[in-house]
């Protein structure tokens, strides 16, 4: 008997469902749940309605979307000598930590060497693996699919469920594999391949659709940058995003805290080779991209599918048929102050961030130091690193040493200007260029203006401080 | 979760595609806790300008609007973060139905977690229901959950698919952990197994 070909999403979730719901519906096993500050709604409802939580050996809880990242800021044990002025943002972090100690769950608080983004944290310390499912309460989850597991994010109530059950009832989605060719030019970073998939697909694009990222362009990415892509699915309306596992994927892993280890690795990477999707699985949507038509990428308006290379101008909304259409780019150009027909190189911003989940990963700060050394920048530039240990990793190579030389900012791990809820946030009318992944009206602060690219190109604007093509401040 | 049937009520129409959850309830409000009320902040900084005083030209400030409980939008709604608070301010303003071509997943996942009904129509007809509703501003709806029906427009009452599974528990108002712990056996059989095949995973 010939077995039918399977995607690695099939594989996968086939593996886990633990029973067939009415109208579609599974209930899936969740093999790693992760755990922020806005997870605390959830484990105040189960603290209320006396719930124990089914395994808390599968969580992992770091603070992220609330610490300060305040150069030399670390949240002290004691209450009181907490440097989170604002008195809700630090409750959010201490009750964090404090339903972490009551449930047995690993917390790493800031201070705690292991501290960071819960997308950079999960996968540094080789909690996320292939064949797994994995969940947080946080829609950026799908960079964990960089690794072939199914990695969903979901809500506040989804959270609770998960802690109390460790499953989830899903309804199967639809699968899109989107086959990136030809080779990437010079200038060209993982985030420019991502941001252009979205432009293709559109913000609802991938809406009840799980994406596998195939082809030689992903195959030979590594996985900073695997990550990078998988992290911006959800920008595209996608549930998910994944790369099948390799060699990257499991030297990557090999010697990390929470990977398999001993007899088990083996045993492991044998059950990980059989994960990547059968060669003849056939996919619900197939799109192809080619890498070798891209150039470094940013966004002009307030939604991440409105990016354009960087060589492009400001588009003109009344070239458009589509009436509403026509009146979101209209919006979109009045919140951002641009006007059509205008160059995006040389735009002059306020300010930039290099960091988010997206985008602050060691190779991102390698590329971003690589284009300021030596060189001064022009606007307020910080660099928030993803994790304390990618904190410590780029001082020891001397990556802190360039950004301060050249006059950026380098502060401690956390979400930072990412998102306006930890008084990390631009002013009102300010231009950012971030290398963040959301562009929303108000998503660094009410008003503040937000364009989207790589590390590389936000260094670039904070040198000249105006969008500038990378390109052409040489290799 | 309280159960839901039936609502008559006023519509309002979105007609922008994809209103973000940011744009929804902006994230420097979502750390209060949830007894706190979080219907003053829907749409805080399109509904209200930087004074704190009502944006005339946004549509709940609109007086035909202002009571509505059932909102009507363009595609990709709810897109972006996965906060719940989202339908949070949605419910405490008073909204329990949404109705549009597409929804952000989480949000539409969101919604029947907390009792609100999510509602997906084909683009053209949700276009012509924004339509009917801004032509006669403050039109009431009938959303029935059992008969899958929306009426009070002029026309034919428009019918709506649901899955068997949200619709249940909406009409139920059932406790979602309750009813998967009726599974724990099927639960520990499959840690179980899965302990044989990925010891690694512990
Ligand atoms: S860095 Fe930004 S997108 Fe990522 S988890 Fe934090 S707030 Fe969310």
């Amino acid at each position: 008997m010939v077995s039918q070909p399977l995607t690695m999403f099939e594989k996968i979730w086939r593996r886990h469902v633990v029973a067939e719901g009415p109208g579609g519906q599974a209930l899936l096993y969740v093999d790693r749940h992760l755990l922020h500050e806005g997870s605390t709604h959830a484990l105040a409802r189960l603290e209320r309605k006396g719930r124990p939580v089914r395994r808390p050996e599968a969580c992992l809880a770091t603070a992220d979307h609330y610490v300060s990242t305040e150069p030399g800021a670390v949240v002290p044990t004691e209450p009181g000598a907490s440097p989170i002025a604002d008195p809700e943002i630090r409750a959010m972090v201490a009750d964090l930590g404090r339903h972490s100690r009551r449930l047995g769950i690993t917390f790493f608080g800031r201070g705690e060497p292991r501290q960071g983004i819960v997308h950079v944290i999960g996968p540094e310390q080789g909690a996320t693996q292939p064949g797994i499912t994995l969940v947080c309460g946080d829609s950026h989850t799908a960079t964990h699919g960089a690794f072939g597991a199914l990695a969903c994010g979901i809500g506040s109530t989804e959270v609770e469920h998960v802690l109390a059950t460790q499953c989830l009832w899903q309804r199967r989605p639809k699968v899109m594999r989107i086959t990136v060719t030809g080779a990437r030019p010079f200038g060209v970073m993982a985030k420019d391949v991502i941001l252009a998939i979205i432009a293709r697909l559109g913000a609802g694009g991938g809406v009840g659709h799980a994406i596998e990222y195939a082809g030689p362009v992903i195959r030979a990415m590594s996985m900073d940058e695997r990550m990078t892509v998988c992290n911006m699915s959800i920008e595209a309306g996608a549930r998910a995003g994944m790369v099948a596992p390799d060699e990257t994927t499991f030297a990557y892993l090999e010697g990390r805290p929470l990977a398999p280890r001993g007899e088990m690795w083996p045993r492991a990477v044998a059950f990980w080779r059989t994960v990547p999707s059968d060669a003849d699985a056939v996919f619900d949507r197939d799109v192809t991209l080619d890498a070798a038509a891209l150039a470094p990428t940013v966004t002009w308006g307030t939604s991440p599918q409105d990016a354009l290379p960087i060589t492009g101008h400001v588009p003109d909304p009344s070239t458009v048929g589509d009436p509403a259409r026509r009146a979101s780019m209209e919006r979109a150009l009045a919140y951002m102050a641009l006007t059509p027909g205008a160059p995006l190189a040389g735009t002059p911003v306020s300010r930039v961030f290099i960091g988010s989940c997206t985008n602050s990963r060691l190779e991102d700060l390698r590329a971003a130091a690589a284009v300021a050394k030596g060189r001064r920048a022009a606007v307020p530039a910080w660099v928030v690193p993803g994790s304390g240990q990618i904190k410590r990793a780029a001082e020891a190579e001397g990556l802190a040493r360039v950004f301060t030389e050249a006059g950026f900012e380098w502060r401690e791990p956390g979400c930072s200007m990412c998102v306006g809820m930890n008084g990390d946030t631009a002013a009102a009318g300010e231009r950012v260029a971030s290398t963040s992944n959301r562009n929303f009206e108000g998503r660094q602060g009410r008003g503040a203006r937000t364009h989207l690219m790589s590390p590389a190109m936000a260094a670039a604007a904070a040198i000249t401080g105006c969008l500038t093509d990378v390109r052409t401040l040489g290799r | 979760m309280e159960p839901f049937t039936r609502l008559t009520a006023v519509a309002a129409p979105m007609d922008l595609p994809n209103i973000d959850t940011d744009r929804v309830i902006p994230a420097r409000f979502l750390r209060q806790p949830r007894e706190a009320g979080f219907g003053p902040l829907l749409f805080h900084d399109v509904r209200f300008d930087a004074g704190g005083a009502p944006k005339p030209d946004f549509v709940l400030n609109h007086p035909a609007y202002r009571d509505a409980k059932i909102l009507v939008t363009a595609e990709n709604f709810g897109c972006g973060s996965s906060r719940e608070m989202a339908v949070w301010a949605l419910m405490d303003y008073g909204i329990r139905v949404v109705i549009g071509p597409s929804f952000g997943d989480i949000f539409l996942e969101n919604c029947f977690k907390n009792g609100a009904l999510a509602v997906v129509l084909p683009a053209g007809v949700a276009a012509g229901l924004r339509r009917v509703l801004e032509e006669r501003p403050g039109t009431t709806l009938t959303v029935d959950l059992e008969s899958q029906t929306i009426t009070g427009t002029a026309g034919e009452a428009i019918r709506f698919e649901i899955d068997a599974f949200r619709r249940h528990g909406l009409l139920t108002g059932q406790d979602e952990v309750e009813m998967t712990l009726a599974w724990l056996p099927a639960i520990e059989a499959f840690e179980a197994r899965r302990r044989d095949e990925m010891p690694w995973l512990g």
